[in-house]
């Protein structure tokens, strides 16, 4: 029967994320920054590395950013559950931007002067920095003490800012896009359809 | 039976470098010779005059040079020209020129290089989104085409046109740019002894996704203003259209000299990343019309370039 089937995944992939740990999870992912700083060094990035990394940890923030976002859709739509993962995939996504971010300012702009300039007077640096500084609460209150502290009502508003970060992350990707690209428009409909979502379920719940 | 030899050799005997770095440049020159009966073409395929505008900076190696390219025609990424590029048919190719000229028609490339003299042109290029690389391109002045079909009166102005071929050029099935790809220079700057048509670099013919068989290259331009792989050249009395300009006109103006004082919209243009530094790469300072300012700035006397950018 295919509704049975269908559950039967659904049990099995809920089962198999309950039995690997998100520290699986972090070390994966920080395997994976340091394997491509390593091709970086090592002229596995193609002739202008420096551009090449920076994208490269930008993408897998902006990825992680946009699964975290689809958690709750995602149970909602099939059943599979991944909260037991969502912090990891959180934080994981805020190291990525921050090394994105360092890389920017130590190997790409390289003067510290400009980097003040740039962000007041680039708009794309500008909502980029914008949804960074809105990851550093969330990151901070991400641990289990913050959650008993703010308690379930003021730790969920606060993470809400989930919701802008989204947006601010995907309006920095378009607007250093250079002419028209496919890419640019499949990201914003994937996060338009997540946003709108989760808006939905969170005013079907109030009413 | 041991012999005791005292040395007579001195240092005036070892033979000088010079001597044998020449020795090995004749054994070379053999070799290249029996390549060229085997192979049916020599080691340096085209042969050119060096020139007076080649910088004697270090150059950008082969590899950089054809691994690390902007030709949207075969998709945005930076590797893609070198890993699509082959597809593109350049032999046959021929280029119509057209417009306010004395002897319009359609020219086999042959005809187009006819009687033209090759030079090495070593040049700075300087890309919009704010790297270099140094590229010794092989090519003629335009203005010797120019003048031998005749420049009517009336031409202000010269537009140039890409293939347009999607079957062979992926990057053209998906509406990135408006296609074909079109640029334009004012027939000053089209005229001038900087600006030439190159058919080869290093030595060679050149590669597909450098903008094989015949390209523009203005090196006082960002890069995306020296157009490849031209199949039409058109004098006009009026501006032409030009396809950055045309996507984006608040970031991309017609001259779009290079200019350290004038930021892009989204991204400072005073200094660039020469291509080739690797992760620790130093930034440096870019200079007036790339470094070109002496030859060029006459040009645009008494133009604000703040506002004709």
């Amino acid at each position: 029967m295919p509704v049975a089937d269908t559950s039967d995944i659904v049990l099995r992939c809920n089962g198999a994320v309950r039995g690997v740990p998100d520290w699986i999870l972090y070390i994966g992912a920080a395997a994976y920054a340091a394997w491509v700083f390593w091709l970086g060094l090592t002229g596995g990035l193609g002739i202008e590395p420096i551009k090449e990394l920076e994208h490269r940890y930008g993408m897998a923030g902006f990825y992680f950013v946009i699964i975290g976002l689809a958690v709750t859709p995602m149970r909602q739509w099939t059943g599979v559950n991944l909260i037991c993962w969502r912090r990891a995939i959180g934080l994981i996504a805020f190291f990525f931007i921050l090394a994105h971010l360092l890389v920017w300012l130590l190997l790409d702009v390289q003067m510290l002067s400009a980097i003040g300039k740039d962000i007041v007077k680039r708009p794309y640096i500008t909502v980029g920095m914008a949804a960074f500084v809105l990851m550093i609460p969330l990151a901070l209150t991400s641990n289990n003490w913050s959650m008993r502290r703010l308690g379930p009502v003021r730790w969920r508003k606060l993470h809400k800012l989930t919701y802008v970060i989204t947006i601010l992350g995907c309006l920095h990707y378009l607007l250093q896009v250079r002419g028209f690209r496919l890419e640019a428009v499949a990201y914003t409909v994937i996060i338009a359809v997540l946003l709108i979502a989760r808006l939905r379920m969170g005013s079907a719940k109030k009413s | 039976m041991h012999r005791r030899t005292k040395p007579t050799l001195t240092w005036a005997d070892v033979t000088p470098r010079d001597v044998f770095m020449n020795r090995r440049s004749v054994i070379a020159g053999l070799a290249a010779t029996g390549a060229m009966t085997l192979a049916g073409r020599p080691a340096d395929a085209v042969s050119a005059a060096p020139s007076k505008f080649s910088t004697d900076e270090p150059k950008n190696t082969f590899e950089e040079i054809t691994s690390y390219n902007n030709f949207y025609e075969f998709g945005p990424d930076k590797a893609d020209p070198k890993k699509y590029s082959k597809a593109m048919t350049t032999d046959p190719w021929s280029v119509e020129i057209a417009g306010l000229v004395d002897k319009p028609g359609t020219y086999d490339l042959a005809d187009v290089m006819k009687d033209q003299p090759l030079e090495e042109r070593i040049y700075r290029l300087r890309c919009v989104e704010a790297w270099s690389m140094v590229i010794p391109w092989i090519g003629f002045e335009l203005s010797g085409l120019l003048n031998r079909v005749g420049v009517q009166p009336g031409a202000k102005y010269v537009a140039f046109e890409t293939l347009y071929r999607p079957d062979e050029m992926r990057g053209q099935r998906m509406p990135i740019l408006k296609w074909p790809y079109v640029e334009g220079l004012r027939l000053d700057e089209a005229m001038h002894p900087l600006t030439i048509m190159a058919t080869g670099l290093y030595g060679d013919e050149m590669p597909n996704q450098n903008g094989a068989p015949i390209r523009l290259v203005v090196p006082w331009k960002y890069g995306f203003k020296s157009i490849k792989s031209v199949v039409k050249i058109t004098l006009t009395e009026d501006e032409p259209p030009t396809s950055w300009n045309i996507a984006n006109p608040r970031e991309y103006g017609f001259y779009s000299n290079v200019n350290p004082k004038v930021d892009h919209a989204r991204w400072s243009q005073a200094t660039e990343r020469r291509i080739g530094g690797g992760l620790f790469s130093k930034k440096r300072p870019t200079l007036m019309f790339n470094g070109y300012a002496d030859e060029v700035s006459g040009l645009y006397e008494g133009m604000d370039l703040t506002k004709d950018i």
